[in-house]
């Protein structure tokens, strides 16, 4: 049990320690996009993707021994037990204590494994405060923010309560059918992910998202930050995330919903505080200039 | 006709009085018969399925619109929907369950026939309009873009038009079908083995039947209540699934599940059978622990009913129900492990010899690892919520899907196709196609695996640039392993047409099974006097 949470323990470990590689090597900004032939997560820009990057890891070690574990019996197998090499065959057919070993092994390799699992898990989806993210990743959180994103068909729509925001994201340049086509894109507005308008939060802020589908059911998705939940009509589901790194970053509806489903990109922009002030400055005068916001007429 | 009730000789004459041309298959009542008409409509639609997986390949073998005209992305959704549909319900099922399951049940336990011949021709005949309704589904109006999986409110307030309808009565259909044909299985396996065949004497493939076939008889009925609300809320003013009007849209996919993850040990169940069986043979040993063997999948069944909601890790559960479904899936891989090493173990020791239905096997025990093992990376629910509907998933599912079942089917055709048909594959033949099918499959869903890390979501006709290097690969993968498929259409025509005679028992000491016991091909009415199992 003590191993265990060691072994617990030191996730947490290589996984701060991969974040502040993740700083250090890149002090520009970040730029959370998939890369051609790329064969692995994206760089992680949040605490909790960190950890689950560094969970995977040690379950692709695992089950990649465990494949070539058993491949290597098939092939010692076929080399020694192939008709030629072996003309006379046991009758060999029980084997009580072989059986044990092969039931009890993979339980504790599986025990060894869930442990580390449940507690990623309850980090990941409960909302924490503040004060835990101190606790968890010594991340001192600049303020508190909600926003709410509705899925579409076939765009997404953010809300932010508190500042009395809203705004509506399309694929590439407008709300025109094809607007994803290649020639709005650039190599840093990718083609199918970059959107009209990005959803900005300032870094190392704690922020908590809300989803809901306003047609059929629609997931809001951001590799780079471990996060991905489902927006269903009718009922309101939560994640959190706090962005440890400024940048820009991608991620693409992940719930089949309709024709449309893979030209509903997500964009988020990481900024400094100071940034992020500026644009609620900007957006709030936007929705002034729009004339009372659904906000204002509430 | 007191001369049914004669001798061996008289025997003979009444089989030869039995229905002819056209009316002995469509009237048909003999297990052999309706199994060989499943395997031919598993044959036809792998074909249809299989096409129609190398028109999404082609759509997705480079960013942009390929095949499909800009702007007609419904039709790519429709193509993922039926080739979803076609391979699980139309391939592999009738394949593993009608085909194999009808011909070597009876043969096995030493039965004549199944408990009801007529229940099984009409489980045969239903499945004949519920093609047609999936097929014609494609083509009536825009075509069911919903996913195999059909989840409401998309698959209800998001498709108007008649395809929809008709690919939820096909389900209908094909649920009863298989309700019925695992009512007549349970009953023949539980009634008519031979004297001193006990459950625990019971070859493996007939267990893995008996388990399959109760998944199917507890689950189908739901799938059948989910998909009737379905189609009452599509058509009758209902709203069970209609947030705005009480009902939730969540429901379904608890529903759904709990059918469809028992489906899945369906489609692998049959085929862990097979390969059991081949693997004793070729090895020339009894299956290694054979109790732990048959236990084992007990207890996949049982499990498998209560792991569902792992298909819905983002749908906003409960903390603690997702933490439920982390553990109970993870329980799966130690009976699932069982079985792998016990392949392993009865091989050891074994003077084995390599023809095409060993090589499927062997081929199937591997790669069932590899898809075993990227299962228990997607049990675990954190790392689950960065895979979820990207190609990670996709590769995992066909690597225990196109390298599990239907690696299970070709090392079960192969194995019994003289035993079926009285003549034997050409065994060169049978090794290319062996090998065409695995540089096709690895080389298509093997780099999935990195579109899904890189964050690839499934379901969608084009994608950013950067996917492109890998989905090309999947393509060319694709291509192989359709005229592989093709291939075995041809060694399948040329076995059955011209393929050399074979007596009893081809295999030799290793297989040991009743099915061995009786003639190749074997004659219409077999086991008419109870053999003895000693």
């Amino acid at each position: 049990m003590k191993m265990v949470r060691k072994a617990a323990g030191a996730f947490v470990a290589v996984a701060v320690a991969m974040l502040a590689m993740a700083h250090s090597a890149s002090a520009q900004a970040g730029f959370g996009a998939p890369k051609p032939w790329q064969m692995n997560f994206q760089e992680p820009a949040t605490p909790v993707m960190a950890e689950v990057v560094s969970f995977h890891n040690f379950l692709t070690v695992l089950i990649t021994l465990i494949s070539l574990f058993v491949l290597g019996l098939l092939l010692y197998i076929i080399w020694r037990f192939n008709a030629k090499a072996n003309p006379v065959p046991s009758k060999n057919s029980h084997n009580t204590m072989l059986e044990v070993v092969w039931t009890v092994i993979p339980i504790t390799i599986l025990v060894i494994m869930a442990i580390p699992s449940f507690r990623l898990l309850y980090k990941a989806d409960v909302v924490p405060d503040a004060a835990k993210v101190r606790e968890w990743y010594g991340i001192n959180v600049a303020g508190t923010i909600d926003i709410k994103a509705i899925g579409n068909q076939w765009f997404w729509s953010y809300e932010y309560p508190n500042e009395r925001i809203k705004f509506d994201a399309f694929c590439g340049v407008g709300p025109i059918e094809g607007a994803c086509f290649s020639q709005d894109a650039t190599p840093k507005r990718p083609r199918l992910l970059a959107t009209t308008e990005s959803v900005v939060v300032p870094v190392n802020a704690l922020v908590r998202l809300l989803t809901v589908g306003q047609d059929v059911i629609h997931a809001w998705a951001m590799p780079a930050f471990g996060v991905k939940i489902d927006a269903v009509p009718g009922r309101t589901n939560h994640a959190w995330f706090v962005a440890t790194r400024e940048g820009t970053y991608f991620g693409q509806c992940s719930e089949l919903c309709g024709q449309g489903h893979g030209y509903m990109p997500i964009t988020v922009e990481v900024v400094s505080q100071q940034r992020y002030q500026q644009w609620l400055t900007s957006k709030r005068a936007e929705m002034a200039v729009k004339n009372g916001t659904q906000f204002a007429a509430n | 006709m007191s001369s049914a009730y004669g001798g061996a000789h008289a025997q003979d004459a009444h089989a030869h009085h039995g229905p002819t041309g056209w009316r002995r298959w469509a009237y048909s009542t003999n297990h052999k018969d309706i199994g060989t008409m499943y395997l031919v409509f598993a044959c036809v639609f792998g074909i249809v399925g299989g096409l129609i997986s190398v028109l999404i390949r082609m759509e997705l073998q480079e960013p942009g619109m390929q095949l499909l005209a800009e702007g007609d992305y419904h039709q790519f959704n429709v193509f993922t929907t039926a080739h979803g549909l076609i391979m699980v319900f139309f391939l592999i099922m009738p394949a593993l369950i009608g085909g194999f399951g009808n011909w070597f049940i009876p043969l096995m336990i030493g039965a004549p026939d199944m408990a009801f011949p007529r229940l099984n021709n009409m489980s045969f005949w239903f499945m004949i309009p519920s093609a047609i309704m999936l097929v014609g589904s494609v083509f009536a109006g825009d075509g069911a873009g919903t996913g195999w999986t059909v989840y409401a409110p998309l698959s209800t307030s998001g498709h108007s038009g008649p395809a929809v309808d008709m690919a939820i009565l096909s389900l209908h259909l094909a649920g009863a079908s298989s309700i019925l044909s695992s009512l007549n299985f349970i009953t023949t396996i539980f009634n008519m083995r031979a004297p001193g065949m006990t459950l625990h004497r019971m070859p493996l493939f007939v267990w893995s039947q008996l388990v399959t076939t109760f998944l199917l008889l507890l689950s189908l009925p739901v799938l059948a209540g989910a998909i009737t609300m379905l189609l009452t809320d599509r058509n009758f003013g209902t709203a069970f699934y209609e947030a705005a009007r009480g009902g939730d849209p969540i429901l379904y996919q608890h529903l759904f599940w709990f059918f469809g993850h028992p489906e899945v040990y369906v489609l692998v169940l049959p085929a862990f059978g097979i390969v059991s069986h081949v693997v004793a043979t070729f090895s020339k040993k009894p299956i290694f622990g054979y109790l732990g063997m048959a236990y084992a999948m007990v207890a996949i069944g049982a499990v498998g009913f209560v792991v569902w909601a792992h298909h819905m890790y983002t749908a906003g559960m409960s903390v603690d129900t997702e933490a439920y479904f982390l553990a109970a899936t993870l329980v799966i891989a130690v009976p699932t492990g069982i079985k792998i090493f016990s392949w392993l173990a009865t091989m050891w020791g074994g003077s084995i010899e390599f023809k095409t239905p060993m090589l499927w096997a062997v081929g199937m025990i591997f790669m069932f690892t590899v898809g075993g093992v990227t299962g228990v990376v997607l049990a675990n629910s954190p790392v689950t919520t960065a895979f979820h509907d990207t190609y990670y998933v996709v590769g995992h599912f066909h690597y225990v899907m196109a390298m599990g079942a239907l690696f299970g089917i070709f090392a079960g055709w192969y194995y019994w196709i003289g035993k079926m048909s009285g003549r034997q594959y050409n065994e060169t033949l049978g090794k290319g196609h062996f090998w065409l099918t695995m540089v096709g499959v690895n080389l298509t869903f093997f780099p999935m695996h990195f579109s899904g890390l890189a964050g690839m979501p499934r379901r969608i006709p084009d994608y950013p640039d950067a996917f492109s290097g890998w989905n090309y690969v999947s393509s060319i993968g694709s291509y192989i392993g359709f005229a592989a498929a093709l291939l075995f259409v041809y060694i399948a025509i040329r076995t059955i047409t011209s393929g050399e005679r074979v007596g009893a028992n081809y295999w030799g000491e290793g297989a040991t099974s009743l099915e061995w016991t009786v003639d190749s091909p074997a004659p219409h009415h077999t086991h008419e006097t109870m053999p003895h199992v000693r």
